[in-house]
Parts: C-alpha cells; sequence; structure tokens
C-alpha cells in the first residue's frame, strides 16, 4: 500500500516534537500554514508562530531578525515563490548575515502540476546553490524529510529545503533510515562495488531510480543508487566513489537543466574520474500539464525512463 | 551626552567621515552628512550597546538599512569606540579589508550585514518579535534612506510592524528629498510619507533631521510610546554642513578634489565654532 504521509507533514512532526523543549523553535508561513502542513504547530505554539501574509520578502527578512536573535526560524513558502521573490532576502539577510534560517520550500518542483510555470520551482536547485553560504537539500521521502529537519536543529546556518506537495512512496523505512547531514546514502550498491551504471538522483526521483535499478537487475545490468539529497554542499566523495566504480553516470532530478544536480555531479566526474554522463531533468521550458507523475513520465524522469536512458547510456559507452 | 556636546562633536564626526572617505577615495557623501546626525543621537543617548555589550541578548539592536550611508556609521561607530579610526582610514576599501561600503557584521557592533534597499525594516521587525517572544525589554531601531522606500519590502515590513503593534521597534526615515538622480518627488512621488505610515498603523513623528535637540526629543517620544511603533520622519538635509554639496544630487557618491575638501573642513570648522556664514 502506497504511503499516504506528505514529506511536509514530517516537517511539521518533527518540529512540534522540538518546540516540545525548545522555545527558541519559531515557524513562520506567508499564509501558507495549511499547504505546508504546520497549521498544527501555529495551534500549538501560538507564541513560537509568526504569519506574515503573503509577502515572502517580509517571511525571510523577519526569519532572519528572529534568528539574529537566537531563534531557530523555519520559514515555510511555496517553493516557486520563496526561492525568487525573496530570493535577494535569502542571499542578503540569510547567506550573508549568516543566520540560523531554514527557508522551507513547500509544493517543489512541478508539485502544482496544472497551475502553471508561475507555481513551478525548477529553478530552485540552481538559483539557491549558487548563493555562497547557503546549503541546498531535497530528501526524498518522509523519513529522510524527518532526519534532515531534526539534522538542520542542531546547527545555527541557513538552508534551503525543497519537499514536494504530494505524498511519496517510501524508500526508507521506520527503522532503516541511515542519514548522516551532507552525506549521500546509497540505496543501491555501496563505495566499493563494481556496477555498469550509477544513478545519482534526489528528491521524488530517487524512488524512480530505485525502481529502475531492480528492473536494470533483472535484465542482468547491474546499477548503483546514490541519493543525493544535499545538492549543496554535495557529497564529491560519494559521487567518485560511485562513478570510479561505474562504467557510466546518469542524474536524475525534478529541477531544470542548468545548475542543479547534474551540473553539480558533472563537474566532480569530469576533474576528479571522467565518465559518460547524462543528466535527465526537466526541460529549458515551461513544463507539460499533469499531476507529478504523468510529468515524470512524459519526460521520461519515471522509473521506466530512467531504466531506458540507462540503457541507452550503456549502449554508447 | 548634552545637546552642547552633541553639537561640537557632530562636526568632528563630518570630519571623520570625510577623512574615511578621501583615505578610501569613495563613498555616499551625501547621504552620510545627512543621516549622521540621527546616528550620533542614537548611539550617544539612546542605544543601550557598548563594545562591551555587543553579544548581550538584551543589547539594543540597530540595522543600517540605508547601508551606503556607511561612512557616517563608521565614524560613529569609531567615536563609541567599537572599531579604531586610524585603523579605519588606513584600510577602509582597501584590498582584503574588512571596512568596505556597507555593514559588515564581522565587525564589532554591527548586527546585519545590508546594503540592498528594502531590508533592513523586515529584519528589525523579527527582532522586535524576538523581544517580545523572550520577554526581553531591548528596542530595535533601523534607519532608511527616502528613495529606499520605493522598495515593496519596506512597506511589507512596515505593514507587519504595525499589525504586530510593535512598540519596541523605532524605524528612522533620512528625508533629505534627493536621490541618485534627482528630486525624490520627481522619480517617484513620496508626499506625504507622514499619511502612508500613518496609514499602516505607525505612531509618525515628523522632524528637522538636523537638530540635535529635535531628534533627542523624538528618540525619547519612540520609547515612550506604547500600542505601535514609531517612525521618526527626520527631515534632513543632503550634504548637511557644507554648502558646497547642500541638496545637490550629485554629491550622493562624489569624491571631492582637494579644493572642494578643504573648503568643506573649513565649513564644519565654522559651525563647530559658531562662526559660519553660508
Amino acid at each position: 500500500m502506497p504511503n499516504k504521509i506528505a514529506n511536509r507533514k514530517a516537517i511539521c512532526d518533527v518540529l512540534m516534537d522540538a518546540a516540545k523543549t525548545d522555545r527558541d523553535v519559531v515557524v513562520l508561513c506567508s499564509d501558507s500554514r495549511g499547504s505546508a502542513s504546520l497549521a498544527p504547530f501555529f495551534d500549538a505554539y501560538p507564541e513560537q508562530s509568526v504569519e506574515v501574509g503573503i509577502a515572502e520578502q517580509d517571511l525571510v527578512g523577519i526569519a532572519a531578525g528572529l534568528a539574529a536573535c537566537g531563534k531557530k526560524a523555519f520559514a515555510a513558502s511555496p517553493a516557486s515563490f520563496v526561492s525568487t521573490r525573496s530570493y535577494e532576502q535569502a542571499k542578503v539577510d540569510c547567506a550573508y548575515s549568516d543566520t540560523n534560517v531554514t527557508l522551507i520550500g513547500i509544493s517543489g518542483g512541478v508539485s502544482y502540476g496544472a497551475l502553471g510555470m508561475s507555481h513551478h520551482s525548477a529553478q530552485d536547485l540552481a538559483a539557491m546553490s549558487a548563493i555562497p553560504n547557503m546549503r541546498v537539500y531535497v530528501p526524498s521521502d518522509r523519513f529522510q524529510t524527518a532526519e534532515l529537519i531534526r539534522a538542520l536543529l542542531k546547527d545555527d546556518k541557513c538552508a534551503y529545503l525543497r519537499v514536494g506537495r504530494n505524498p511519496v512512496e517510501d524508500v526508507y523505512t521506520e527503522d532503516d533510515c541511515p542519514f548522516e547531514l551532507n552525506r549521500a546514502t546509497w540505496v543501491r550498491g555501496g563505495a566499493e562495488k563494481d556496477v555498469d551504471i550509477a544513478i545519482i538522483a534526489c528528491g521524488e526521483l530517487v524512488r524512480g531510480a530505485v525502481d529502475a535499478a531492480d528492473a536494470l537487475a533483472e535484465k542482468g545490468i547491474r546499477a548503483s543508487v546514490l541519493d543525493m539529497y544535499c545538492i549543496k554542499p554535495l557529497d564529491a566523495e560519494a559521487v567518485v566513489a560511485a562513478a570510479s566504480h561505474a562504467k557510466v553516470v546518469l542524474t536524475a532530478e525534478e529541477a531544470a537543466p542548468q545548475g542543479g544536480l547534474g551540473s553539480q555531479v558533472a563537474q566532480v566526474v569530469g576533474e576528479r574520474c571522467p565518465r559518460l554522463l547524462k543528466n535527465l531533468a526537466l526541460p529549458d521550458a515551461p513544463v507539460i500539464t499533469g499531476t507529478s507523475p504523468e510529468v515524470f513520465a512524459y519526460y521520461g524522469l519515471d522509473a521506466a525512463g530512467i531504466a531506458k536512458s540507462a540503457e541507452e547510456l550503456l549502449a554508447r559507452a | 551626552m548634552t545637546h552642547t556636546e552633541l553639537e561640537q562633536l557632530r562636526w568632528d564626526l563630518r570630519r571623520d567621515c570625510v577623512d574615511i572617505i578621501m583615505a578610501g577615495g569613495g563613498g555616499h557623501i551625501g547621504g552620510d552628512m545627512s543621516v549622521i546626525d540621527a546616528l550620533l543621537v542614537l548611539y550617544a543617548n539612546h542605544l543601550n550597546v557598548s563594545p562591551a555589550t555587543v553579544d548581550d541578548p538584551d543589547r539594543d539592536r540597530f540595522i543600517l538599512s540605508k547601508g551606503h550611508a556607511m561612512e557616517a556609521y563608521y565614524a560613529v561607530l569609531c567615536q563609541q569606540g567599537f572599531l579604531d579610526l586610524a585603523d579605519v582610514k588606513a584600510r577602509f576599501s582597501k584590498f582584503g579589508s574588512p571596512y568596505i561600503g556597507h555593514p559588515n557584521n564581522k565587525l564589532p557592533g554591527i548586527e546585519m550585514n545590508s546594503g540592498s534597499l528594502g531590508h533592513g525594516l523586515p529584519v528589525a521587525v523579527g527582532m522586535a518579535l524576538a523581544a517580545r517572544m523572550d520577554g526581553r525589554a531591548y528596542r530595535t531601531y533601523v534607519f532608511m534612506g527616502d528613495g529606499e522606500l520605493a522598495e515593496g519590502s519596506v512597506w511589507e515590513g512596515a505593514m507587519s510592524g504595525g499589525n504586530y503593534a510593535l512598540d519596541n521597534l523605532c524605524a528612522v526615515v533620512d528625508r533629505n528629498r534627493l536621490q541618485i538622480s534627482g528630486s525624490t518627488e520627481d522619480v517617484m512621488r513620496q508626499d506625504s510619507q507622514e499619511e502612508r505610515w500613518a496609514a499602516f498603523g505607525w505612531n509618525v513623528l515628523s522632524v528637522p533631521g538636523n537638530d540635535i535637540a529635535a531628534l533627542d526629543d523624538a528618540f525619547d517620544l519612540a520609547a515612550h510610546t506604547k500600542g505601535k511603533p514609531t517612525v521618526i520622519i527626520a527631515n534632513t538635509t543632503k550634504g548637511y554642513g557644507s554648502p558646497l554639496m547642500e541638496n545637490k544630487a550629485p554629491w550622493h557618491h562624489h569624491l571631492p578634489n582637494q579644493d572642494e575638501y578643504q573648503q568643506i573642513v573649513a565649513d564644519f570648522a565654522a559651525h563647530k565654532e559658531g562662526t559660519f556664514r553660508a
């Protein structure tokens, strides 16, 4: 039975748990507490909640001011808006001033499938990665999302975190979710294991990458899968380990083709262990209308598409 | 400090400010001269922070949102003992220097980086909200330029400051009526600033902005106003202190030549001695 819990819900659960004992945990929303699944936090901890209305620049600036005074600020707003409308606040007030703000981009990527390009956030990974001192994370499922929030609660640097709107099939389990901050997770294969192809994916495409790897295995093709939830700082050692034990490298992300996971992996592979490499991503164009699964399938970002690209890439090696 | 002391000191600080600009080979001299009196009065008589308390959670917070007035801020921070004037003059804008043309919060006493306009007020709202959440009595001050008020984010901050009735927050607008392209009213009409802020739920004090006593009174009034944030519209003269640069838009960031420098510092000295004649 597919999981019915969205990653955003996991965020609220962890923050509510932390707020029980930590008065400095503060959540901010821009008329987005419902979309962010953070309404329970606002209800339970009104003194640790800040509503700013539909004003993303204010959202991020206020979060930075709170953080500069010792708060652990978590500001949630649709990824499409918080990564663009308040980009300069992310750059100056969070990253440059070095404040403890976690920007939570909800309904990220193409989650708002039918609402058009205004509501898609294909650009966020590249845009946020280009800001010095900003970290960028795209967790793959609810368990990893919870681990990531727990880790971010423990440090005092800023970060951008993107999650999708809808429940996604689990990659991990409650009891088996290996996690180390800024270290990618091997979901298939491992650092020392020779394979035919290394698949490096993030976010909602990790599940598809795993299913693709299993499908390839049935055809006798060995694939490793690396869950690179940390886009920045990229786990370069894991990339090198994956690439150096594979003939080719395939990346998969729900993002623009420029500047995101694929580009950053390519920089590492090109410099340290050159391999034939292909980057699966959304197109450099407004995305076709549809649900996330429909859009992924159309652009070859689902399990079948990833497996097909893997075979094509291996054929060229 | 007494008003008599501040009346003298403000000319010394203008001289320091211009010397910093000359040493670094550039700066925003016009806005420095208009805002420096408000900076001095705030730091000398109202802002509860000292070099010994820069990390005290109960210290008052200050943000220079019009960050390009940094040379004036350097002069005040040096006079207040946060920074060393000789060091600032020696290294301002030089290769590898921490003394850059906008606030750098790696320096003692500077809370937040700025430079991009329209950022300070929302950040100040966050600081004021944090004080309320923690039950701390500190106040938060933010200085903006009037040209800066064209930024929409200023009004998002104004909206939230009013909405949350942050009476521990005080904004100052350096209303010198000039910006880099000319008159603020020609570039993008702003009058009446007073009505605009009042409509957002703020207590509005409109005062002569290069008048030490008026500024001192305004900060007192702001601190005693309950139930709403206060904005002080400081009606200033851009380039105040020397007719050479007063009310002249090109002096927004003009670097004086040596003749101009000599005239400017002579005018400051005459002001200080009470012998200035326009």
